[in-house]
């Protein structure tokens, strides 16, 4: 069985090899190999979770193995793998989405298309002229880096499945900084576009910054525990000693050890205030927002910070008041859930829309764990990553259509804006059915869809313990999420076709459509599995698994939060309300200008873009340039050499006229004094001067810092 | 008797200077086929005595001793423990690697490589020498063809000054510490140089804390610590390919192995004394070099910059006095040893090629050098501290250990891993991809076999070891282990 949990990430892996070392230039070939090794990956997830429900108590009979990779003084850092409840559920939904999405890339980079005549590589391909019957016609032609894109993806799912089956802290920190080098080469994938270059080094960087947070996290896990697996650290009693040991700012070690790896989940998964990095990832290929949407990435960043909720709650017991770090992880997530709707409901890109509602959505995930809802957010993640694969799927097949009718027609129109769109249910059925059902899951549609019951969840939660405020707070962003997918839903499909593109779009081939109903089915019926006990009507009816299998995970199985007719009354009319209104509003509605939405602040996304430029890039750039570059090094470091130089010339010039001269010369005669001219000059040539005195100038100062520190400091 | 290993590794590059010196200027390729012969075997020799270094006895190995001058106790005397043996192995690859890439130098080449030679010999002497006298004897001899190898074959902008400036540096560094050592000879009462002997001579409190600093500073202004880092950067843009592979690769290493070995080993009470002064200038080191890389728009400023910034990790390290950090220091040398190397040889096939080195002139050379791109890629994975290159297998032992010594610093430190990924990102982002400016289009021949081996072996390195860090870390553990026991156990 471990074995198994070994091998899982290595197809994908070897796919990315071999793509790129030798099928580069066989496009089916290429595929075949990219979702072949998806696939495999995915029988064994399919294995290793079917194993696992056989398991009585799983959650104390885990699945792993470690062994010794890295010796640091007396010990070994160990790595390993480990399949538990949590992991499990994680590489279910992480299976089904990769393959999901690898079959649809197929279809989605035009495979079996001609080449274009103006495509190159590193940009979008712009279509192919082909003679049929006698008459010319433009259709969409072939990615021109096919390959390499499922090499990359490929890539991508291998960081995924390491960082899942990571039993430490190590490996899953190895599979994460994979995902965000995978993240930068594939949203910066058309590096023809400078908008998708930019976009791929914020994305970057910003993630990076938590990325060092985590990585100092880490440091301090493993200078407290001497271990970074999770079993280890993990244990009562070393949790109990984390809890209790003060370190700094008031906070206690697992307090701090928590924030910082937080802090790596806010880049990760887009949380304010780093979450500015992740509507510009739209500038990808569809498949990728998929792929860094659900399945991946910012998943990544929700399963870091669930899984290591036993550190996060050191200490604390469900019905206890959160502790500092649970505080603000749970404003944050609330905070972000609410802000990033905001947001979304102004934004006219079919894409960035989805952009923002992720944001909002892990917001909904993080707030849920930082108020003590592990199960609740566990569940969220997982059907979340359904929903949001469908969708985003959905947006890139909806965008294709309207591909094929705007070169049908050559209509050259944004086709990605909404406003392009509207009567596209006609035309694009399949895409229509299923986008309605992801985005009634994204509502939170009552009953039918799995996003009601994980949303449902968290209010339950989040009303039984009492966190009101969170409460309200996600309960207005759950009505402005209905309340933007019923626009969304109503400008794309609905009404009338407003531009030809429109009106000759068409439904996309069986590789794209398929994976949608495939995910679909998921968005339905994943919810089904966690429907809680005391539900009126049909609790009872299936036994709430989800709880009983993920709340194996910790060491006490968390209560189920008994049932109350408030959250669920709530949950019914922010869903069904903001459906509502966002259908009465956008009806009738034809162009930008009737959207009373479009307020400036909302559309330029509070004008965080611009606050980074000017509090951060800017400065970080002055300290560069000017600081260091300029002040320390150029002038203060030079100019103490120049200065220096100067002065040594003149006293160079000093001796040679008021000493050497006359007094020397007048007693060696010329002959010395020739020699002594010639290199004298040539060592001007060549700055020597400066350099010795430059030297004898630093060593001055640090013998001075040095006799400072000796007798002020140490003789403390 | 055993086979004399180590002086054979130490002589066989000055033994084919002078071979080289012997033969015709004009058998250009029988030079250059004795050179890589001659490296190679050097290579083989060092490969060798790294797998039979036995890392479970630890200690100083394949021990030499030869009487030199034994009335001022001066021998003749190598031997290998597990921080030097790896620093061995690293300057045969950087030899081999170099005289591959320095395949095309049409001028003077048998100048060229015996000079480069004598240098490595140098090198090897410095890694070996358990005699304090031949360790500076060697250092001097490292030190000396630096200045001609780049006033004879340098850019030819700034080569004599960059080759002044670090000509003086060296040797006023190397005095600072000659002072220091022979306040030790002095004064251990032992009339020996065997730093063995020294180890064991338990210097007065007040002794270490005076004269550490000489000691320790004196190399490290080699290792290019804050404020004397100014000689390398300039010396790095001015020298020739090769030997900027050596200087970035190697030399920068002697200065902070020789400020271990003699300042900190010899010295322990000074060490624990002086580190958090250390530590001060060594992060100045990490956060400086790292601003300023990040400004440059020369590639190969950049890269020497990101010297001066990874070798204040290495000096971090080191100050840390903890057995993680001095784990990752001594992983830090090798891993940065093979990672300028390679960018060094990377920029100047670029440079060989376009003719330039300015940034915002470059662009797209990943279609026409695929492997240099690939292996620029690589190297920049590494010097962000990637997991799974070798560059992570260093830096995350050092943090931890700084984490252990002061978080502050730690987290002052953290700063240098963004800054780092920005430039490096952005040097790979211009040079490599983005539009090929026109006036290079059919001008950019693809690189030879000679340097492809070179690329791939140096690329090789540093994903073995991100992949299997047990290939170098016993090693390093295993001399670590002694410095500690130095320390007294700290």
């Amino acid at each position: 069985m471990t074995t198994l949990i070994w091998l899982l990430p290595l197809p994908p892996l070897l796919s990315f090899f071999a793509i790129l070392l030798f099928t580069n230039k066989r496009k089916a070939l290429s595929h075949g190999i990219a979702v072949g090794a998806a696939g495999l990956s995915w029988l064994g997830s399919m294995i290793i979770f079917m194993r696992a429900l056989g398991v009585e108590e799983f959650g104390k009979h885990v699945f792993g193995s470690s062994i010794n990779w890295l010796p640091t003084g007396s010990t070994w850092l160990k790595i390993g793998v480990q399949i538990d409840p949590l992991s499990a559920a994680v590489v279910f939904f992480v299976a089904w989405t990769v393959l999901a999405i690898f079959v649809y890339s197929i279809g989605y980079n035009n495979f079996g298309q001609p080449k274009g005549e103006h495509d190159v590589a590193g940009l979008p391909p712009h279509g192919a002229t082909v003679t049929e019957h006698g008459h010319k016609h433009t259709v969409p032609s072939i990615e021109p880096m096919y390959s390499r894109f499922f090499a990359f993806i490929s890539l991508f799912a291998f960081g995924m499945y390491t960082l899942v089956v990571s039993d430490n802290l190590l490996t899953l920190f190895v599979g994460w900084e994979i995902m965000g080098l995978c993240s930068y080469l594939l949203i910066g994938f058309w590096f023809g576009k400078p908008s998708a270059r930019d976009a791929a080094v914020k994305a970057f960087m910003t993630t990076r910054i938590g990325d060092v947070f985590m990585l100092l996290g880490i440091a301090f896990v493993y200078s407290f525990t001497g271990s970074l697996s999770f079993s280890e650290i993990f244990k009562p009693e070393m949790l109990q000693a984390l809890a209790s040991t003060p370190a700094f700012f008031g906070l206690s070690a697992a307090g701090i050890i928590g924030l910082l790896l937080f802090i790596g989940t806010v880049g990760k998964s887009a949380q304010w205030p780093l979450h500015v990095w992740l509507p510009d990832a739209m500038e990808g290929p569809t498949p990728v927002s998929a792929m860094i949407h659900a399945a991946t990435m910012v998943s990544a960043g929700v399963y870091m910070v669930i899984r290591m909720f036993p550190l996060i709650s050191a200490g604390w017991t469900e019905g206890m008041p959160l502790n500092t770090t649970m505080s603000i992880i749970a404003f944050i997530g609330a905070f972000t859930a609410l802000f990033a709707a905001t947001i979304a409901v102004a934004q006219n890109d079919i894409k960035r829309v989805l952009a923002y509602s992720t944001i909002s959505q892990l917001g909904f995930m993080i707030a849920a764990l930082g108020i003590g809802a592990y199960v609740a957010a566990t569940f969220h993640l997982v059907t979340h990553a359904f929903f949001k694969a469908l969708l985003f799927l959905g947006s890139g097949s909806v965008i294709h259509g309207m591909e094929h009718g705007a070169l049908h027609t050559g209509d050259h129109v944004d086709l990605q804006d909404m406003f392009n769109m509207g009567g596209l249910r006609k035309k694009m059925p399949i895409t229509f059915w299923t986008f309605l059902i992801g985005g009634f899951a994204l509502s939170g549609f009552p009953v039918l869809t799995a996003g009601f019951w994980s949303k449902d969840e968290i209010f339950a939660e989040a009303f039984g313990n009492g966190h009101l405020v969170v409460f309200v707070v996600l309960a207005v962003a759950a009505f402005l999420t209905a309340f933007y997918t019923m626009r969304q839903i109503t400008l794309t499909f609905f009404g009338e076709p407003r531009t030809k593109a429109a009106e000759y779009a068409s439904e996309t081939p069986w590789t794209m459509t398929v994976p949608l109903i495939v995910l679909a089915v998921f968005a339905v019926g994943y919810g089904w599995v966690g429907i809680p006990e005391h539900f009126p009507g049909l609790g009872g009816l299936i036994p709430n698994w989800f709880h009983e299998f993920v709340g194996g995970t910790l060491t006490e199985l968390p209560k189920a939060v008994e049932f109350s007719w408030v959250p669920l009354i709530t949950s019914l009319c922010v869903a069904l309300g903001g459906l509502f209104f966002g259908w009465l509003v956008y009806r009738k509605v034809k162009s930008p200008k009737q959207d009373f939405l479009q307020i400036p602040v909302l559309k330029n996304k509070w004008y965080f873009d611009e606050i980074y430029n000017f509090v951060f890039v800017k400065p970080a750039s002055w300290i560069a340039e000017k600081f260091t570059s300029l002040y320390m090094d150029q002038t203060v470091i030079d100019g103490l050499l120049h200065s220096v130089a100067r002065f040594s010339l003149f006293l160079g010039h000093a001796f040679r006229n008021y000493f050497d001269k006359p007094v020397i010369n007048e007693f060696l005669g010329d002959g010395t004094g020739n020699v002594v001219k010639a290199s004298g000059s040539g060592l001007r040539k060549i700055q020597a001067g400066r350099i010795q005195y430059y030297m004898v100038a630093s060593v001055a100062v640090l013998v001075i810092f040095a006799l400072l520190y000796y007798f002020l400091i140490g003789g403390m | 008797m055993q086979f004399p290993f180590l002086s054979v590794i130490v002589f066989i590059p000055m033994v084919t200077a002078l071979v080289l010196l012997l033969m015709k200027p004009e058998q250009k390729k029988a030079i250059r086929i004795t050179a890589l012969t001659a490296a190679m075997l050097a290579l083989a020799l060092s490969i060798w005595v790294y797998f039979a270094y036995d890392k479970a006895a630890a200690g100083y190995q394949f021990i030499e001793k030869y009487n030199w001058m034994p009335m001022l106790g001066i021998s003749l005397h190598f031997g290998v423990d597990g921080l030097s043996v790896p620093l061995v192995l690293l300057t045969g690859i950087v030899m081999v690697t170099g005289v591959m890439i320095s395949w095309g130098i049409d001028d003077r080449p048998r100048e060229f490589f015996a000079f480069l030679f004598i240098l490595a010999s140098g090198v090897f002497g410095v890694f070996t020498s358990l005699d304090l006298f031949m360790l500076f004897f060697f250092y001097e001899i490292a030190v000396f063809p630096m200045f001609l190898l780049i006033v004879i074959w340098g850019w030819i902008k700034t080569r004599e000054y960059a080759a002044m400036k670090l000509t003086l540096y060296l040797f006023i560094g190397s005095l600072i510490s000659l002072i220091g050592a022979l306040a030790m000879y002095w004064t251990s009462g032992l009339h020996t140089f065997n730093m063995l002997d020294l180890e064991h001579a338990a210097f007065s409190l007040s002794f270490q804390k005076i004269w550490f600093p000489f000691v320790f500073l004196g190399f490290a202004i080699l290792g290019g610590i804050f404020p004397f880092h100014n000689w390398s950067p300039d010396g790095h843009v001015a020298a020739p390919t090769a030997v900027s592979m050596f200087h970035a690769g190697v030399l920068m290493k002697l200065g902070a192995f020789a400020a271990l070995r003699v300042g900190i080993m010899l010295l322990p009470e000074g060490a624990k004394f002086w580190s958090p002064l250390i530590m001060g200038l060594a992060l100045v080191n990490i956060v400086y070099g790292a601003f300023i890389a990040s400004v440059q728009t020369d590639f190969k400023y950049v890269i020497g910059f990101s010297s001066v910034s990874h070798m204040g990790l290495v000096m971090m390290g080191f100050a840390t006095l903890k057995p993680e950090g001095l784990i990752g220091a001594g992983v830090q040398m090798f891993s940065h040893g093979v990672m300028t190397a390679l960018f060094f040889a990377a920029v100047g096939m670029v440079y060989d090629r376009a003719h330039t080195r300015d940034i915002p002139k470059l662009g797209g050379m990943i279609k026409p050098l695929p492997l240099v791109g690939i292996g620029v890629i690589i190297g920049s994975l590494v010097s962000m501290g990637m997991p799974g290159f070798s560059g992570f297998v260093a830096e995350f032992p050092i943090f931890i250990g700084i984490w252990k010594t002061q978080w502050v610093v730690a987290v002052i430190a953290a700063i240098s891993i963004v800054v780092t990924a920005s430039y490096v990102l952005l040097v790979v982002r211009r040079v490599f991809f983005g539009k090929m400016p026109e006036e290079f289009e059919e001008h950019i021949k693809p690189i030879n076999t000679l340097d492809k081996i070179a690329l791939v072996f140096l690329m090789a390195l540093m994903i073995g070891i991100g992949l299997f860090p047990a290939l170098i870390v016993p090693w390093v553990q295993s001399g670590v282990q002694h410095v500690l026991t130095l320390l007294g156990g700290a």
